[in-house]
């Protein structure tokens, strides 16, 4: 059995008397989207948070190749390779699309430091952009400013920006909030095209699109998890269809 | 240093220490509730010092110069609110540092018409211009202690205001949730018009009551602004409780660092900021 | 925010008469306007802070006060040291202390910032008010100005108005183009993205801190040029040029000129300098001039209310609404 790209152990994140991720254990493979499901305020954005570095955990470990990146600040974990997209969108309102992508981009390159020559100029980190935007279907709005553009395009432009950066795993924070039917339908497309090449964790309520791209789904209820596995197996759990049974059943599609 | 030396120091340092503090809890008080930072703040402990000084010239007394200069400047508090600070709810701080520092020097210019350049002394109240004997040979000003007492009981007035009352409720509320304290009824407009006048009122209380020792001049405000910063920063911004320890803190330091090391007195607040800036960044109670 | 085109045109324009401004023989301008370019230099190097780093500094002074009392304290009493490694190294105790202070100090955010950086320069204005190490209180002078000498041959005599003039002139010039190449290089850009979002860039993978204390240090030496150029010009250094109004008037000078624009805060150098000098001449306003800091104050407070961009903003919307209206 190949290894996780990214695993958690038994991670867990208090606020004072509140305990927001409970013992949480996940693995997130390469070509695997691993959807993590639940009610508003179980734990899947601090989740997110602490995997991506804006937190530091309580206790557990974070491996990510093995390696224990638990209480790494956010620019590191960004360079090892893990992205992130946010919920509420995080992009440089400002800037236009094409500029979004290129500062994101630059972080990779050995020329983030440069002084004197002009940044439009380095054809290698315009090239990163130029994909990162294509790959989201951003081209044609390339010289839009990010504010001007419509919520589905800025929450695509989310995604560039973080594929931009050139990572291996992909932390998606509700990619699809706010979007309308079309919107989601080209956003659910996009998530199954990245799935190839990278190991995605996504976070969604929305669960048509959940089931169209999960491999694998977690389910977690008040910091916890509640179960995992696979889409059928989940469904089919008795301890899911309890928590949802005579209340809002999440998994009705 | 003997006892009696000692003493003599901490008492010096406890009254140095909770002086700073009421003015520095304005300072903390505005900024944590109502997210202004005030450059001018300083400039009401020096309003305050002046209008003790020309009141008690017309009154010929301390204590009416100050019954009567407190609500004064609650009013300027209020005027100023109404008419400057409003304007800054809610923008970059950039532009309430630039309002505010306009401010200082319209205050100071002020200041400079209404009263003139000069140094002025006050009496103490005849009442309080005595000493008191601690031990056998050391005696202590009344008026100091008297000044120590006055803080303890305002600081005590000041938590009681906070946490007991239904404005000190509807000030933290306001602090947390503006939007939400509204929705529920609070009017909340008017709690920061109190705060801010509260704020005033202290800085200038502190400034009248502090005005027979250190003497009435020009930018008397200005060291006191820069000591109460490093005091919010240690203390951390919105902490009445922070404010507090780190005023006896600064008190203290100064007050022994001037009679030990007198050359280098002056750096030790900024030592000690720099020392808090390398260990806790957000200060030691910091609510935000 | 990025210059128009038109306004790099007319910025070379305005050094180009400036250039020629000397041979208009007026002693008391070409002072004048000396000082105003050393604030405009003073000015660009906290724009880099403020307006392109999104750090809000109110302790700017300590730098221009650090490199004028070093040339000062670096000089033997009655002779003069060459420009050429007394500048670099005046600059230098600025770039170090900037590294010092700025570890500390950017580890603090928003207000904090603000409190701290005033905080420190009270220091360093401590350090030389209150203790013998730069004279005092009452400042020292500087007898025998730095010398400008290529292989024995004089360049500028900066005993002369109008060489001074022309040295401050051509600084003023390259800071302002070395600082437009540096903004538009990606570490300018990456700047530009820690002000607009900080949090996001440092998702992306981009050490901030790294890039705030660069920011910091060059503004600080930047800073220091003008203090340097400052202290011949006046032959004399005094705590009052560490002093905080020192660095509420810079800062000043940056809003109201347009932060973000290089060429704003250069506007804003000329305005408020002009400004001062004509709120305090006696002799158009009589006593009224006494108390020219009540008119500055009231003047700060309504641009701080009325011109968040500053003039520099009142142009670019007025050349927008021309733009507009021809469109």
């Amino acid at each position: 059995m190949r290894d996780a790209i990214l695993r958690t152990e038994k991670l867990s994140k208090r606020f004072g008397g509140l305990t927001a991720v409970d013992t949480v254990s996940i693995d997130l493979y390469m070509g695997e989207v691993h959807a993590v499901i639940g009610p508003n305020g179980a734990g899947k954005s601090t989740l997110t948070n602490l995997l991506s570095g804006d937190l530091p955990p309580s206790s557990g470990a974070v491996l990510f190749e093995g390696k224990d990146i638990a209480g790494l600040r956010s620019d590191r974990i960004s360079r090892l390779g893990i992205g992130r997209s946010y919920q509420k969108t995080n992009i440089f309102l400002p800037f236009t699309v094409f500029e979004n992508c290129r500062l994101a981009a630059q972080s990779r390159t050995p020329h983030a430091w440069r002084v004197f020559n002009g940044a439009p100029g380095f054809s290698d980190i315009n090239r990163l952009a130029e994909e990162a935007m294509a790959t989201a279907g951003l081209t044609p709005r390339r010289d839009m400013v990010a504010a001007a553009l419509s919520h589905g395009e800025q929450r695509q432009l989310e995604i560039a920006m973080c594929l931009a950066t050139r990572p291996r795993v992909l932390l998606l924070d509700e990619p699809l909030a706010g979007m309308g039917p079309q919107e989601s339908q080209d956003m659910v497309e996009l998530i199954q095209r990245l799935a190839a090449d990278h190991a995605i964790m996504l976070i969604e309520h929305d669960m048509d699109a959940v089931f169209a791209v999960a491999h694998k789904l977690t389910v977690m209820v008040n910091g916890e998890v509640l179960e995992s596995g696979t889409p059928e197996e989940v469904r089919a759990s008795p301890a899911v269809q309890t928590a949802y049974l005579g209340g809002e059943d999440l998994l009705d599609d | 240093m003997n006892f009696s030396f000692f003493l003599i120091q901490l008492l010096n340092g406890m009254q140095y220490g909770l002086l700073l503090f009421l003015v520095a809890s304005g300072l903390t008080l505005v900024f944590g509730i109502m997210g202004i930072i005030n450059l001018a703040h300083g400039s009401f402990y020096m309003v305050g010092a002046y209008l003790a000084w020309w009141l008690a010239g017309m009154t010929g007394s301390l204590t009416a110069a100050i019954l009567l200069g407190i609500p004064l400047t609650v009013i300027l508090g209020m005027s100023l609110e109404w008419l400057l600070m409003r304007r800054l709810y809610g923008r970059d701080h950039l532009y309430q540092v630039l309002l505010t520092y306009g401010l200082i020097l319209v205050l100071e210019e002020t200041r400079s018409i209404l009263w003139g350049d000069d140094v002025y002394g006050l009496k103490v109240p005849d009442m309080l211009n005595q000493s008191i004997a601690l031990t056998e040979n050391l005696s202590y000003p009344v008026y100091r202690l008297f000044i120590s007492g006055v803080c303890l009981l305002l600081a005590a007035g000041l938590y009681v205001l906070i946490k007991h009352t239904r404005l000190g409720m509807m000030i933290r509320a306001g602090a947390s949730n503006r939007e939400m304290a509204q929705s529920l009824g609070i009017n909340i407009k008017l709690v920061y018009t109190l705060v801010f006048a509260l704020g005033v009122a202290l800085a200038a209380f502190a400034g009248m009551i502090n005005a027979p020792v250190s003497s009435v001049y020009p930018s008397m405000g200005n060291p006191v602004l820069i000591i109460c910063f490093v005091i919010v920063v240690i203390g951390g911004i919105g902490s009445v409780k922070g404010a507090m320890a780190a005023s006896i803190l600064i008190g203290m330091a100064d007050t022994f660092g001037q009679v030990l090391v007198p050359e280098v007195s002056g750096m030790i607040v900024y030592l000690l900021m720099a020392g808090l800036l390398v260990w806790r960044p957000e200060g030691l109670f910091s609510r935000i | 925010m990025r210059p128009h085109r038109s306004a790099d045109l007319f910025i070379l324009l305005m050094f180009g008469l400036l250039a020629l401004f000397p041979f208009a023989e007026s002693t008391f301008y070409t002072q004048l306007l000396t000082k105003i370019m050393i604030m405009a230099i003073f000015a660009m190097s906290l724009d880099l802070l403020v307006g392109y780093t999104g750090l809000v500094s109110f302790g700017h002074a300590a730098y221009f006060g650090l490199a004028g009392y070093a040339l000062v304290l670096m000089s033997p009493q009655y002779e003069s040291v060459s420009l050429w490694w007394s500048l670099p190294a005046a600059m230098s105790v600025c770039a170090l202390f900037a590294l010092i202070t700025g570890m500390l100090v950017l580890r603090t955010r928003g207000i904090y910032f603000i409190m701290v950086t005033l905080a420190f320069a009270q220091m360093v204005f401590f350090v030389f008010h209150d203790t013998k190490f730069g004279g005092g209180s009452d400042g020292i002078f500087i007898y025998a100005k730095p010398t400008l000498v290529i292989g024995g041959f004089e360049l500028l005599n900066l005993e002369k108005l109008n060489h001074l003039f022309y040295l401050v002139l051509i600084f003023m010039a390259a800071v302002y183009f070395l600082l437009r190449r540096v903004l538009a290089s990606t570490f300018g850009r990456a700047l530009l993205g820690i002000k607009e979002n900080e949090h996001r860039m440092s998702a992306l993978g981009f050490p901030t801190f790294r890039y705030k204390l660069a920011s910091y240090v060059l503004s600080g030496a930047l800073g220091g040029l003008a203090g340097y150029l400052a202290a011949i010009q006046y032959g004399f250094v005094n705590p009052e040029i560490l002093s905080w109004h020192h660095s509420g008037t810079v800062l000043m000078m940056v809003i109201m000129g347009g932060m973000g624009t290089l060429y704003g805060p250069m506007v804003g150098a000329f305005a408020f300098v002009l400004l001062q000098e004509l709120l305090s001449d006696q002799s158009l306003l009589g006593q009224v001039a006494k108390h020219w800091q009540l008119a500055m104050g009231i003047f700060v407070i309504l641009v701080a209310l009325y011109l968040p961009r500053g003039l520099a903003g009142l142009l670019s919307r007025k050349a927008k609404a021309e733009a507009a209206a021809d469109a």
